[in-house]
């Protein structure tokens, strides 16, 4: 079975300062990837060249077999790349449900009447316990509504592939559960997911494979055993 | 039709001009270029400036100049208070980009407007005696109204890149040009930084507002001509670099000399704003951006 | 019953502007409802991209401007009916909103800002320049002695800016709860967010800078048979710009009635302060009431109403 996201050879820099080199990549379809490493190790931007908003200035990208490497943010979009954002980034003025309204009517191209847009929306909220949120201002939103929102959102484009970027900072243990329990849901229903976490528990749980990243390079790969019990991973990383 | 000296002197006056838009680009070039503050009423402030001077020139005779240079400190606590609200009302709260620009597009319209009600749309003009007196050398001309706001412009440039390079206060306000976080950690308030870097840019414009009116009589209206200018030296010289922008003002004046001594005066203002969509288009770096 | 009341309304409001020119007579009630509803038009147009997309536009004049030479260009080269007119104009605007955004727009949003201000510096040194349309001191349009059914050419005048006016208010209400309009509110908010949902930022950019100019242009083109002389100085004068964004800022930006509140209050104060003050008064209270808003009521006086409502139910 050929990989859902292949990346090779990529390269990120900024101005002198190299933020990714030689970053190498396979996700199969249905996967569930940890991505961890430190602050400023280069685990958003590497997610900010696969969902297009930055260029990256060597290697390439393929989604389901196809070049992506020169596709704006949005029609990566439509193939099925979705993402959440670390500090949740919703659409201010408009109310929860007309947020998925968004999406749903350009990424997942639902063209059809207003009604089905709308009804889907709600689908799509009430599977993240946002239904009762539907026609509030996204703008006063609870921290952790916030960051269901952002999943909703992503999830509203049907993606193929949903990049999660730190879906889980701040919040309290019981909310983390809530938070990984959308996204095994997701994944069972065939979705492929990249989790970029800082809490390794969630890490440990939720990812079959595990990549870590230091320094703008992937240093270790494997299971999350593997991963916890590397060396590299333990100096750079775990801190022990 | 085309001859030696005619171009020699359109290339001299050409800079001579360049230097004066020096200053008037370089409060924005700090206001704009650093602190990415979209004040467009800056020409509004220097067409305040050249009314001071004409105020002062006019009642009590002294000297235009002199005159910008005295209204600095005002034209500073002015700064500093339009910051604040600014702060208070547009950045604070994220509503720069639409509410922000319409504050100083407000502001710009306020002071034009309030000039007219009180002086009217008569041209006004200061006397000093450098300002009808010229040099000659060769067959160039240097005519003193140029050449004095060219010198004044000048000195101002180098005193304000000093400043900016030499000073702590200077510093620190680069450091909060490039990352505002960082200066956070050294225990710095960027806010109070940028209140005083708006102030600056500010001051400038009661000095660039004097050679303004010494180069040539002013209305209330004047100032929207240079708008375009001052905005197209700012990005061709690279958002907030001192030495870029100079560069860029002179190579504007005599672009801007050229065309009106060759094509004639009416198509001057054009230039600017060819100049800008030029730069935005293919290098939104500035010329000696990367 | 919902979906018929804008209709109704728009239908109203026509018979109303019939019956006011069968029923008054003074020229001055047209001149004044001819202003009030040209300022509608360009602050419900300012509004498609200003307020719906978040992207300001200092150059309105210009485009107002180059509606209205458009027009006296093509009545020196032929004598081209009015709708021809105003299509022509909406044309060639639309077409300069498209260009000036599409340099810009690719860049961060204050180059757009400043480049529009810039714009109409540049568009009036051309105009001063070319003499066909009179140059720098301007030109006279002869009104035709020819109005249909109405009483005088000003009476027809009302009524086209009328139509134009509830055109321009339809096409905006239309779009603000359209897919359209979420997808310029999407990038208004964020940008980044907005092209990861798979919104075509810069070609609903350019749509709204399209529809903008084309609606500003639309406006100008009866201008020179109603004044009937034009030079550059008036054509581009500064005020129209003033206004065109203080009257959606002080209605309210976010809401499609917001500039149509704005325009109709301003307006009409402004006509009134004209006639019983003084002209150059009346613009300086427009900037320092812009200021004032902007400052302390961002949200326009739609906005406050609504919150109002709001905590009431």
């Amino acid at each position: 079975m050929s990989a859902l996201l292949q990346v090779a050879g990529l390269a990120k820099r900024f101005g002198g300062f190299t933020a990714l080199e030689g970053i190498a990549l396979d996700v199969a379809p249905g996967e569930r990837l940890g991505l961890i490493g430190p602050n400023g190790s280069g685990k958003t931007t590497l997610i900010n060249c696969i969902s297009g908003a930055l260029y990256n200035d060597e290697g390439r990208i393929a989604f389901e077999g196809r070049d992506i490497t020169r596709l704006p943010p949005f029609q990566r979009a439509r193939l099925g790349i979705a993402r959440s954002f670390q500090i949740p980034k919703p659409f201010r003025s408009l109310t929860v449900l007309d947020n998925l309204r968004v999406p749903l009517e350009y990424a997942a191209r639902t063209r059809s009447a207003h009604r089905r847009a709308e009804d889907e929306a709600m689908r799509v909220l009430e599977s993240m316990g946002l239904a009762a949120r539907a026609h509030q201002d996204s703008a006063g939103l609870t921290q952790v509504d916030m960051r269901k929102l952002e999943l909703a959102r992503a999830m509203a484009a049907h993606p193929r592939l949903l990049i999660s970027d730190e879906a889980m900072a701040g919040l309290s243990g019981a909310e983390v559960d809530e938070v990984l329990e959308i996204l095994f849901k997701l994944n069972a229903a065939g979705i492929t997911i990249i989790m970029i976490e800082h809490i390794m528990q969630a890490v440990m749980r939720f990812s079959q494979r595990v990549v870590c990243l230091d320094a703008g390079r992937i240093i270790c790969e494997g299971t999350p055993e593997q991963t916890v019990a590397n060396a590299d991973v333990q100096r750079a990383y775990l801190g022990a | 039709m085309f001859s030696a000296d005619l171009f020699a002197n359109a290339v001299v006056s050409g800079l001579l001009l360049g230097g004066f838009y020096a200053a008037v680009a370089i409060g924005l070039a700090i206001v704009f270029g650093q602190l990415d503050i979209v004040n467009i009423a800056h020409p509004a402030f220097i067409i305040a400036g050249s009314y001071t001077a004409y105020i002062f020139n006019s009642t009590f005779g002294f000297d235009p100049v002199l005159v910008g240079v005295a209204a600095m400190p005002v034209f500073f606590a002015v700064g500093v208070a339009i910051y604040r609200i600014y702060y208070a009302a547009f950045e604070r709260t994220g509503q720069e980009s639409l509410s922000g620009l319409a504050f100083f597009f407000g502001l710009m319209f306020i002071i034009e407007v309030s000039l007219i009600l009180v002086y009217g749309v008569d041209y006004r003009l200061v006397s000093a005696g450098y300002a009808t007196g010229a040099l000659s050398i060769g067959f160039v001309d240097l005519p003193g109204r140029m050449l004095v706001p060219f010198l004044v412009a000048l000195a101002l440039t180098g005193l304000i890149w000093l400043y900016l390079s030499r000073t702590f206060m200077g510093r620190a306000i680069q450091a909060v040009a490039q990352d505002r976080g960082a200066l956070q950690l050294m225990g710095a308030d960027p806010i109070r930084i940028k209140q005083w870097a708006f102030g600056i840019g500010i001051a400038t414009a009661a000095v660039a507002g004097a050679l303004l009116i010494i180069i040539g009589p002013v209305e209330p209206s004047v100032g929207r001509q240079y708008i375009g200018r001052a905005f197209a030296i700012v990005v061709l010289g690279g958002m907030g670099s001192i030495q870029g922008m100079l560069i860029a003002a002179l190579l504007l004046g005599v672009v801007e000399n050229m065309v009106a001594t060759f094509y004639g005066p009416s198509w001057a203002p054009a230039v600017s704003f060819g100049i800008l969509l030029l730069t935005l288009a293919f290098r939104p770096a500035g010329l000696f951006g990367r | 019953m919902r979906g018929w009341g804008f209709p109704a309304a728009c239908a109203a409001v026509v018979v109303a502007g019939l019956a006011f020119t069968e029923l008054a007579d003074n020229p001055y009630y047209f001149n004044a409802a001819y202003v009030i509803l040209q300022a509608l038009i360009m602050a419900v147009a300012w509004n498609i991209l200003g307020g719906f997309t978040g992207y300001v536009n200092f150059g309105s004049a210009a485009f107002f401007a180059v509606g209205a030479y458009t027009s006296i260009a093509l009545l020196k080269a032929a004598a081209v009916p009015l709708p021809l007119l105003i299509l022509a104009a909406a044309l060639v605007c639309g077409l300069i909103g498209l260009g000036v955004g599409y340099l810009t727009l690719r860049l961060k949003g204050v180059y757009f800002a400043i480049a529009t201000l810039a714009m109409g510096i540049v568009l009036e040194t051309l105009i001063n320049n070319w003499s066909y349309v009179g140059g720098a001191k301007g030109t006279a349009i002869l009104t035709p002695d020819k109005h249909l059914w109405f009483d005088s050419y000003s009476e027809m005048l009302f009524m086209v800016m009328l139509l134009l006016a509830l055109g321009s208010v339809a096409v905006s209400r239309t779009l603000s709860s359209s897919r359209l309009g979420r997808g310029l509110a999407a990038i208004r908010d964020d940008e980044v967010a907005a092209e990861c949902s798979g919104v075509p930022t810069l070609r609903l950019k350019l749509v709204s800078t399209t529809v903008m100019g084309a609606m500003m242009g639309a406006a100008g083109a009866p201008y020179p048979y109603f004044v009937s002389y034009v030079d550059p100085l008036s054509a581009f004068n500064l005020f129209i710009a003033v206004n065109s964004i203080a009257m959606p800022m002080i209605g309210g930006t976010a809401h499609w009635a917001g500039p149509v509140v704005g325009a109709l209050l301003v307006g009409s104060a402004q006509e009134v302060i004209t006639v019983t003050i003084s002209s150059e008064l009346n613009v300086l209270l427009v900037g320092i009431m812009l200021v004032l808003f902007i400052t302390l009521a961002p949200q326009g006086i739609v906005g406050l109403v609504r919150k109002h409502w709001k905590k009431r139910a």
